[in-house]
């Protein structure tokens, strides 16, 4: 466990270097609101409405796409570290095939995004 | 645990290398913006900042102050607490990521070690016994995947700002920048891959010790040249994506969206820590890749002068460091259309087949 303590002491020591920023920032400043001050910056002009209005689908399924890859690199870390370290005659080529036969059925599945078009950035 | 000299002594010197690489943190962003603006003013036949101190070399400190002392404005609109708290969520995990730098082996020998000691033993009575050191903060067997969970943990950082402010710019800077980031660290942790098949642990200082010696006596054993030339290029270009620099600085694109999502963060010290954790999220990929792929702290008379590691480290990381300058004078920014498609049309099958060849090899060749 001697090696995991620094993780610790580190996300103390940077959370109190961050917290003294804001206390210094908000400190130091001079306060002098005006009503322009305060209001989100658009070109100059009076704001239009509110920010927080509805944003393209697209977002939501490249943050889809990017669960479903990324929980495949998951798989593919542990398999990558020993692979190695299998012995040469019996299981690495076993398992070589295992993680190839993974990889092919990955592949299927994301040349069918790719042709239902989740990748097309321009289209409606 | 009972509290021993020998607990107190480890502890401290945990404290010390986690304060040293935490000023190593600080500076970089100082530096690097000095060297930024001048470097790229000279490609572009300006002068740059040359008025503060000998070749402008104090106008990243004087900014740094001025920083300090600006007005501290929340803006009306936007969520007070999630706006205020996205700087602390983008620099503390960027400095988290600062304890797994490989600056050097195990056991280096302390110079004056015994002077040292006896110089302590007479000024406060305490007989340490100093005799080696390791030129790195701490060095577990998840390394790289801490690594890669902390410095992920960035875009909640960006998404926070970018929400909170409740501006369109910020919106639309948040949500793009997110977009890119998530596609890019697919490909990303798809090209490191390659090297744990070649390396067969993710504890980055073994991975460096991997990388030492040569192949003929000349061709460093590198994983650049080692099978992995594919997984850098990948690496290099998501890389750059990841942490939003040109020609994928699209997340802050100033000719179409102000400043991002830090457009509201007028220019106190919350967007210095915006700006802090981006510097020091570069820092963090130039350090995978020269720990991943350019071998690392290894180079000529490391194995007689193992004090020389660091200087061989941080001299591959300033070169990276320089490339992404270089590569902002160079390059045109890409339009949003073409990052997506780059990404995952492209970036992420050549990755899947970097891993195939990889494989290949490592059946094949071992």
């Amino acid at each position: 466990m001697k090696e995991y303590l620094p993780i610790l002491v580190v996300f103390l020591f940077v959370l109190g270097f961050a917290v003294t920023n804001l206390v210094l920032a908000h400190l130091l400043g001079r306060h002098r609101n005006t009503r322009a001050k305060l209001m989100p910056y658009e070109c100059g002009i009076d704001p239009v409405g509110s920010a927080h209005q509805r944003f393209s689908v697209r977002f939501y399924l490249v943050a889809m796409m990017f669960i479903l890859f990324d929980i495949e690199a998951v798989f593919l870390l542990p398999w990558a570290v020993i692979f190695r370290s299998l012995s040469e005659k019996l299981s690495r080529p076993f398992v070589y095939a295992e993680m190839m036969v993974f990889l092919i059925v990955l592949l299927v599945g994301y040349i069918y995004v790719w042709k239902k078009g989740v990748f097309e950035w321009n289209r409606g | 645990m009972p509290i021993d000299q020998q607990s107190i002594q480890f502890f401290v010197g945990i404290l010390l290398k986690i304060v040293i690489l935490f000023v190593i943190g600080l500076l970089s962003p100082v530096g690097m913006n000095w060297v930024e603006r001048r470097a790229l003013a000279f490609m572009q036949m300006r002068l740059g900042p040359n008025r503060t101190g000998p070749f402008g070399l104090l106008q990243s400190l004087a900014d740094g102050i001025k920083f300090a002392f600006k007005e501290d404005v929340v803006p009306l609109a936007a969520n007070k607490w999630l706006y205020i708290f996205a700087p602390v969520v983008a620099v503390v995990p960027a400095f988290m990521a600062t304890i797994v730098y490989p600056l050097g082996p195990k056991g280096v020998d302390i110079p004056f070690a015994a002077s040292i000691n006896s110089f302590v033993y007479s000024l406060t009575g305490i007989q340490l016994n100093l005799s080696t050191m390791d030129l790195h903060v701490t060095s577990f067997n998840v390394g790289l995947l801490y690594v890669l969970a902390v410095t992920s943990m960035g875009v909640y950082a960006i998404v926070m700002a970018g929400w909170a402010s409740n501006s369109k710019f910020s919106l639309l800077g948040g949500l793009r920048s997110s977009a890119q980031m998530v596609s890019y660290e697919l490909s990303l942790s798809l090209a490191l891959v390659g090297v744990l098949i070649q390396a067969g642990t993710v504890d980055l200082v073994k991975i460096v010790e991997m990388q030492q010696g040569t192949y003929f006596g000349f061709i460093p054993k590198w994983y650049v040249f080692v099978f992995q030339p594919l997984g850098f290029f990948i690496y290099l270009i998501s890389a750059i994506a990841e942490t939003n620099r040109t020609p994928f600085d699209l997340p802050e694109a100033e000719t179409e969206l102000v400043g991002g999502f830090h457009t509201e963060y007028s220019s106190s010290l919350k967007f210095a820590m915006l700006f802090m954790a981006e510097y020091v999220n570069m820092l963090t990929v130039s350090v995978l890749a020269t720990a991943l792929f350019l071998g690392g702290w290894s180079g000529p008379f490391v194995s007689q002068f193992p004090l020389l590691a660091p200087v061989y480290f941080l001299l591959k990381v300033t070169l990276f460091m320089f490339l992404y300058i270089w590569l902002r004078g160079t390059l045109p920014r890409l339009r949003y259309d073409q990052l997506m498609n780059f990404g995952w049309k492209f970036l992420l099958p050549v990755a899947l087949l970097n891993i195939f060849i990889s494989a290949t090899i490592a059946l094949f060749a071992y």
